[in-house]
């Protein structure tokens, strides 16, 4: 069934709204026929779907950990209606032939829209570019890149990846990490990580990578994007660097913005992520910098890892936490329950925002003609986080047992809906 | 007290309880080798992941003079051992009913894991993680420390130790940093810069690099051990400009007060931060730390295990009902 | 609660009972006297002077902490230890005299005769108590009894001192008037 009438919705704005869809398109009401299917969506908010920029979706070679089924059906589960493959999979997405096939697994599932990220270097060594332009004009159309999982440290390397992008219009996006400054390291470097006696991972590891590639970006005229951003510095720097001109773009996880440190006090390794969890002064100033926009969208780095990844001692474990199905509730709960941010901007910087930034075209808007990718959202309950529950194949969130806000009732991706928080399993009717 | 995983569990009568307990567990201590049947049918279990036969052998030799049975267990898992390797073992050692698991791992947390996640039901004691902690060694610390220039009773209020050395990799010395501050001395940290955490400032000591400036008002100088490697993490340049800028030498034992002691809690690096004269000279009770740890270690197992655990007691509530 | 022992009837109690330390080992040049703390240890103390003021010798003294020892240690939280400190002479050939304030079920003893054993081979092993209140569970007898005092398993005998408890008086408590 592809004709729905979507009735008594209130939009981000607050005003009431209705919304018709025929054939996976936004249309006016005067056009609807019969037959459709009718939603009441009583006390429920209207928005346009989701984008993440930084997913892991693991598939192929780890699908031990999470499938692009699997990831799919997390991702609408928490709103979102498009996702970006980060490409450190084995094979690593370096060529047309892997972006392809995730790019047509995303399709053949048809849940959200799956753009595959293409791999800055060859296998990610941070040696050779990887054939940008052919991932480009494959079917995939890649216009993303990312060695993310590794930093393109050799500054040379990332000046021609830089350069080399202005080619279509693409974006580089880099995973700041200064690799001698962070051998082994496994928390930030800071006075938990002294106490706990384990390795410290400095935030000038991060922040110095950042200033560099923002002045690369500032001499060859690029777009570079900012992966995860997590210090209150890298934040600064963003910020003057825009001031300035530079087309610098930078992103922020939902657990950057709510947990410190002192989570790892336990040693429990599902606090153990790349970049780590810092301080309470760097998670106030990632907020701000999303409020006022220094930081222009949320991203999840969603890493899903198998059990045994995480049930073990914290150097042992590999680093990542679940994020797409949470995303939503964790970001209302630290910016707009906070009050440091109205909904509608949250939405902007989880939907269209993104939406821009990667030039995905569906995606963000909800005006006549426009592709039906939607969420009604219920914004005045709340819900209980199960691990166990989760969509994902994987079960490493931090949130496990935790109350949150901001129920995701429904996602319609292309007109189709592809999730029912009720009636689960019977999608697509 | 359930299990000892850092000072931190412990409160100042805790710790004192323990070296008061170690004191006259020592009594009589020329029969050397006084047994009791104190933890007869007790199982006690070293599960030793990093090789270290002192240490072993101490908690071996405490757990038999309190005659428990023991198991050592040497499990050559390397630090990218994976999750299995420290679960399964830890199940593993549970069939066999562990009343006590002396645990010694390279991972900062492991037995955090052990205890939190009770894979183990019985007793966790720490016996070294990584570089987070090693609680029974800064416990025999104190009680040689007190054994000296305390007679045994009280507190170590009013006495100044430093702690000389590789603190940003030791367990020893933050355990003993906290430890001794719990006791009440006060502790000053002596290392080149590069050999210091970030965020050591909120540690409570005096912090210095220059160990001639402070050793003479120390009652107690105790050196950490210097691995070789971290020349080639370049935390120093060289052995020679190590020895001679941070090692205890004879000039700096002259230097030292009448009644200062020398520690170390070994193995040591003879001619790296610290000098056969350092070493062997009167001031040293290095040889008597090893004994000392004996005696705070039976004190630990009996203060854990010897009394009723809470297995006993769920045992004795299902026999009452 | 009763008082059955006043500070007068104590002290002549401990003085009978030097007496009949010093009869039985032939005076006091072989006995060591070991208390066992908390009371049994002053209760020794108080022995060793009476022999003082009698044969004008010092007779070896110590003290034996048993708790290491007990056969119950299991059935509640550890319980903090007690010097334990001997002569330095040893308790090889010797008489030793154990010394306790109440001989109730005799498990004390049991533990303070096993913790002997690892500390060498007396000649002989005696008991002498304050107060013998019945009640054994064990095959142990007292060689030296200040007063037999029958008591029910439900009552508890108190014995103050006055180096602990301000005052000499031996009392029983739970018994109904």
């Amino acid at each position: 069934m592809n004709s729905w009438l979507i009735k008594n919705a209130r939009d981000l704005q607050g005003k009431a709204v209705d919304l018709a869809v025929v054939n996976g398109q936004i249309v006016d009401i005067k056009e609807l026929h019969q037959p459709y299917l009718e939603v009441d969506a009583k006390g429920l908010t209207l928005m346009p779907g989701l984008v993440d920029l930084h997913t892991h979706l693991r598939e192929p070679g780890r699908e031990d950990a999470e499938t692009v089924l699997t990831a799919s059906q997390a991702a609408v589960a928490g709103g979102y209606t498009a996702i970006s493959a980060m490409p450190n999979t084995l094979p690593v997405a370096d060529t047309a032939g892997v972006v392809e096939q995730v790019y047509r697994l995303g399709k053949s599932h048809g849940l959200c829209d799956v753009f595959p990220i293409g791999a800055v270097t060859v296998g990610q060594k941070g040696e050779q570019l990887a054939e940008l332009v052919a991932m480009n004009q494959s079917e995939a159309r890649v216009r993303l890149f990312s060695d993310d999982g590794y930093c393109v440290a050799d500054p040379l390397v990332m000046r021609r990846a830089l350069e080399y992008v202005k080619l279509f219009d693409g974006v580089v996006a880099q995973h700041a990490q200064d690799p001698r400054l962070t051998e082994n390291a496994q928390m930030n470097e800071g006075e938990v990580s002294a106490r706990l006696g384990l390795k410290g991972w400095p935030a000038v590891a991060e922040e110095a990578i950042i200033a560099r590639d923002i002045l690369l970006a500032e001499h060859v005229n690029s777009r570079l994007h900012i992966c995860h951003l997590t210090t209150a510095g890298g934040v600064e720097l963003v910020r003057q660097a825009k001031l300035r001109g530079v087309k610098v773009t930078a992103e922020v996880t939902p657990h950057h913005l709510l947990l410190t440190d002192e989570m790892a006090a336990t040693y429990d390794a599902t606090y153990k992520v790349n970049p780590p969890l810092r301080t309470e002064n760097d998670v106030q100033a990632l907020r701000r910098g999303l409020a006022d926009g220094t930081i222009d969208i949320v991203a999840t780095d969603h890493a899903p890892h198998p059990q045994e990844a995480k049930d073990c001692e914290w150097s042992a474990a590999a680093f990542g936490m679940l994020g797409l199905e949470t995303a939503f509730s964790i970001c209302y709960l630290a910016m707009v329950k906070s009050g440091l941010m109205s909904v509608a901007d949250l939405w902007q910087r989880m939907s269209i925002a993104p939406a821009k930034l990667a030039r995905y075209e569906n995606h963000g808007e909800l005006t006549e003609g426009r592709t039906a990718n939607f969420v009604l959202v219920d914004l005045n309950k709340t819900w209980k986080v199960d691990a166990g529950a989760l969509k994902s194949k994987s079960k490493n969130t931090p949130y496990d047992g935790m109350e949150l806000p901001a129920v995701v009732e429904k996602t319609f991706h292309n007109g189709v809906l592809v999730y029912d928080r009720e009636n689960q399993g019977r999608e697509g009717a | 007290m359930r299990d000892l995983l850092s000072i931190n569990d412990l409160t100042k009568d805790d710790a004192l309880e323990i070296l008061d307990t170690a004191v006259h567990l020592s009594d009589l201590s020329d029969s050397s080798s006084r047994k009791f049947p104190t933890l007869r049918g007790r199982t006690v279990v070293n599960l030793f992941f990093e090789d270290s036969t002192r240490t072993r052998i101490s908690f071996e030799a405490a757990a038999k003079r309190l005659s428990a049975d023991v198991i050592n267990f040497s499990a050559k898992g390397s630090s990218v051992s994976k999750g299995e390797s420290l679960k399964d073992t830890a199940l593993t050692l549970q069939a066999m009913g562990a009343d006590a698991v002396i645990i010694r791992h390279g991972s900062s947390g492991a037995p955090a894991q052990l205890a939190r996640k009770r894979w183990i039901d019985g007793a966790v004691i720490n016996a070294g993680d990584g570089t987070h902690e090693h609680p029974t060694q800064a416990l025999l610390d104190a009680f040689t420390i007190r054994r000296h220039l305390r007679k045994d009773l009280g507190d170590l209020a009013g006495l100044k130790i430093a702690v000389v050395g590789d603190v940003l990799h030791s367990r020893v010395a933050r355990s003993n940093v906290l430890l001794l501050q719990k006791l009440g001395a006060a502790v000053v940290l002596v290392a080149p810069p590069t050999l210091l955490p970030v965020g050591v400032e909120h540690w409570g000591a005096q912090v210095s690099f220059a160990i001639d400036e402070v050793i003479a008002e120390c009652d107690a100088v105790m050196m950490l051990r210097v691995q070789k490697e971290r020349m080639e993490d370049l935390f120093f340049p060289s052995e020679r400009e190590y020895a001679r800028n941070f090692g205890l030498n004879a000039a700096r034992i002259a230097a030292m007060k009448e009644s200062a002691i020398v520690m170390h809690p070994g193995p040591m690096n003879r001619g790296l931060e610290i000098t056969a004269e350092g070493a062997d000279s009167k001031r040293s009770v290095i040889v008597e730390q090893v004994a000392n740890g004996v005696s705070v270690r039976m004190a630990v197992l009996y203060l854990l295990i010897g009394g009723a655990t809470s297995r006993d007691l769920a045992v004795q509530i299902g026999e009452q009902s | 609660m009763s008082v059955v022992l006043n500070a007068a009837e104590i002290a002549r109690a401990l003085r009978r009972i030097a007496h009949e330390i010093l009869e039985k080992n032939h005076g006091s040049s072989e006995v060591i006297l070991l208390g066992i703390p908390t009371r049994g240890v002053v209760i020794a103390q108080r022995l060793a002077q009476e022999i003082l003021g009698i044969e004008n010798a010092e007779v070896a003294l110590g003290t034996l902490d048993i708790t290491m020892y007990r056969d119950d240690l299991r059935m509640r939280a550890p319980r903090p230890l007690t010097p334990t400190q001997l002569p330095k002479t040893g308790i090889d050939a010797k008489h030793v005299v154990l010394v306790d304030d109440v001989f109730f079920s005799g498990r004390t003893v049991r533990a303070a005769l096993d913790a002997l054993n690892e500390l060498g081979r007396p000649k002989t092993v005696q008991l002498a108590v304050l107060i013998d209140r019945g009640h054994r569970e064990l095959p142990i007898r007292a060689d030296f009894v200040g007063k037999n005092i029958p008591t029910a398993k439900t009552e508890s005998v108190k014995v103050n001192l006055s180096e602990i408890d301000g005052s000499d008086e031996v009392k029983i408590e739970g018994r109904s008037m």
